[in-house]
């Protein structure tokens, strides 16, 4: 790659002592809008940090999110899957090849679907509640809340049977625990969950029932081979994120006490940590200009969530935690055909969630100071390693 | 306002169904559908819908 632009900045800039989101992101978000950054593998690749410009960058047909491109950016110390590794990892094809996926996926997650799984999710939230409440008067409400919740709303959501939750629980658990668990273990979780879900396949082809497996088969617009890849993504991609959503929140209210009981922190919590500023990598496969800048076939692109979520042009004192903004036009889930899947389930699970912890335990409070909180900054997403809690 | 919808390029986020319930649906495979055409109260709601669509589905033409 060859650049005129002599500015290069070291990337990612999440570390220990700097909040987040990082106060470099205004930086370049207020005088160059795209930055040229060095990433953790030494690969060049452009960081976009306005509004308008992630979302030019995230519906121009000539960028692509397929990791198998040269110049795909990896941001992360796990690589990046590609088709070659897994079949059916739809968010790394570009249209019309994800579209397939997609469409046979939207039936699963619409509003009014997920609007049926309402009584599923409040028996998952108040179960955990109550196995929480059971065991005394603290809590790591990361271990006992924010990451079960939706790992066994998904496991509801595939059909996995009750009998198996626990398994399914414990193996995405050691898959999100950067420090708790070493990379070897992540990669015997990931074996382990790819052969159960396989199995799982299998059941559903034989005993149909009334899940999204069995649906999905029964269309048959996606082959098994590729099933299995599909039913990953959706868990991987739905947990850690909707996890660290939960933890992050719950910390946001009891610091802003006065919006707890009010739906609208959901869409506010979503923008304001932007847990998942670094997820929607792409590379140019054709030279495009963004924002003015000509971006060259072949360059690495990072647009930056958590910047464009706190871009003064787009909302009002964006660092300030503020539910009574319309704050809708974030691109925590990102924009374009890739835009979250599962953003309507998120939605009804972290309303639920924050409603019912500050309803069965109104007493709740952070069991460490603020600044003793263990912040993820080795991992893709944003989050905290643990939220010591007491009430 | 008279609106346009290209479902198509529907991804079936969701988007305008939350905004404007009254004049969107999503379809039995999750794509959207008209339900009526906005009213004059509805307007409001369907320009944040068409400026929410990640996928640029709906077009509302003024007038
Ligand atoms: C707060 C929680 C969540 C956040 C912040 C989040 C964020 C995102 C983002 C930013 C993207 C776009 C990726 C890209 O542009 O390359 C995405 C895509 C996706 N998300 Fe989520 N997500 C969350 C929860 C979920 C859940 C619960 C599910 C499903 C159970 C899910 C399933 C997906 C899928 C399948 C895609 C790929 C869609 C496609 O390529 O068409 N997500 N998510």
């Amino acid at each position: 790659m060859t650049h005129s632009d002599p500015v290069v900045v070291d990337f990612p800039t999440r570390k220990p002592g700097v909040p987040f989101p990082p106060p470099d992101y205004d930086g370049y978000r207020d005088h160059q809008g795209l930055v040229l950054s060095r990433l953790p593998n030494g690969a060049r690749a452009w960081l976009v940090t306005r509004h308008e410009d992630v979302r030019a960058v995230l519906t121009d047909s000539r960028i692509s999110s397929n990791p198998s491109h040269k110049g795909f950016p990896n941001v992360g110390t796990v690589g990046v899957p590609t088709q070659e590794q897994i079949p059916g990892w739809f968010v790394g094809l570009d249209s019309p090849e994800h579209d397939r996926f997609r469409k046979a996926l939207i039936p699963e997650f619409t509003v009014r679907r997920i609007r049926g799984l309402r009584p599923a999710i409040e028996r998952t939230v108040e179960e955990r509640l109550d196995a929480m409440l059971a065991a005394g008067n603290s809590a790591d409400l990361v271990a006992d809340y924010a990451l079960p919740v939706p790992s066994l709303v998904i496991s509801t959501l595939l059909g996995v049977p009750p009998s198996d939750r626990d398994f399914f629980e414990s193996r995405t658990r050691t898959l999100v625990s950067l420090r708790a668990s070493t990379d070897a273990q992540r990669e015997t979780a990931v074996k382990e969950l790819l052969r159960y879900i396989k199995r799982l396949v299998g059941i559903k082809a034989k005993w149909p029932g009334d899940d999204l497996i069995s649906r999905l088969l029964a269309a048959g617009s996606i082959a098994p081979h590729e099933l299995s890849g599909v039913l990953m993504l959706l868990l991987i991609a739905g947990h850690e994120t909707t996890a660290n959503n939960i933890a992050l929140g719950v910390v946001t209210l009891l610091r802003n006490p006065q919006w707890i009981g009010d739906d609208r922190a959901v869409e506010e919590t979503l923008r304001f940590h932007s847990v998942a500023d670094i997820v929607s990598l792409r590379v140019a496969v054709e030279d495009v200009e963004i924002g003015g800048q000509l971006i060259k076939a072949g360059d690495g692109i990072v647009p930056l969530i958590a910047a464009a979520n706190h871009d003064t042009s787009a909302f009002e004192c964006p660092h300030m935690f503020d539910p009574s903004r319309s704050a809708r036009h974030h691109v925590a889930f990102g924009y374009g055909i890739h835009q979250c899947l599962g953003q309507n389930l998120v939605r009804v699970e972290m309303e639920i969630a924050y409603r019912k912890l500050f309803e069965r335990i109104p007493d709740i409070r952070l069991a460490v100071p603020d600044e003793g909180l263990s912040i993820k900054y080795d991992g893709v997403l944003y989050g905290l390693e643990q939220l010591p809690v007491r009430w | 306002m008279r609106i346009t919808i290209d479902s198509e390029r529907c991804v079936g986020a969701g988007q305008c169904v939350l905004s404007a319930p009254q004049v969107f649906d999503q379809d039995e495979d999750g794509i959207v559908t008209l339900l009526a055409a906005p009213g004059p109260d509805e307007a409001a709601k369907v320009r944040i819908a068409t400026a929410l669509c990640p996928s640029g589905a709906i077009t509302a033409h003024e007038g």
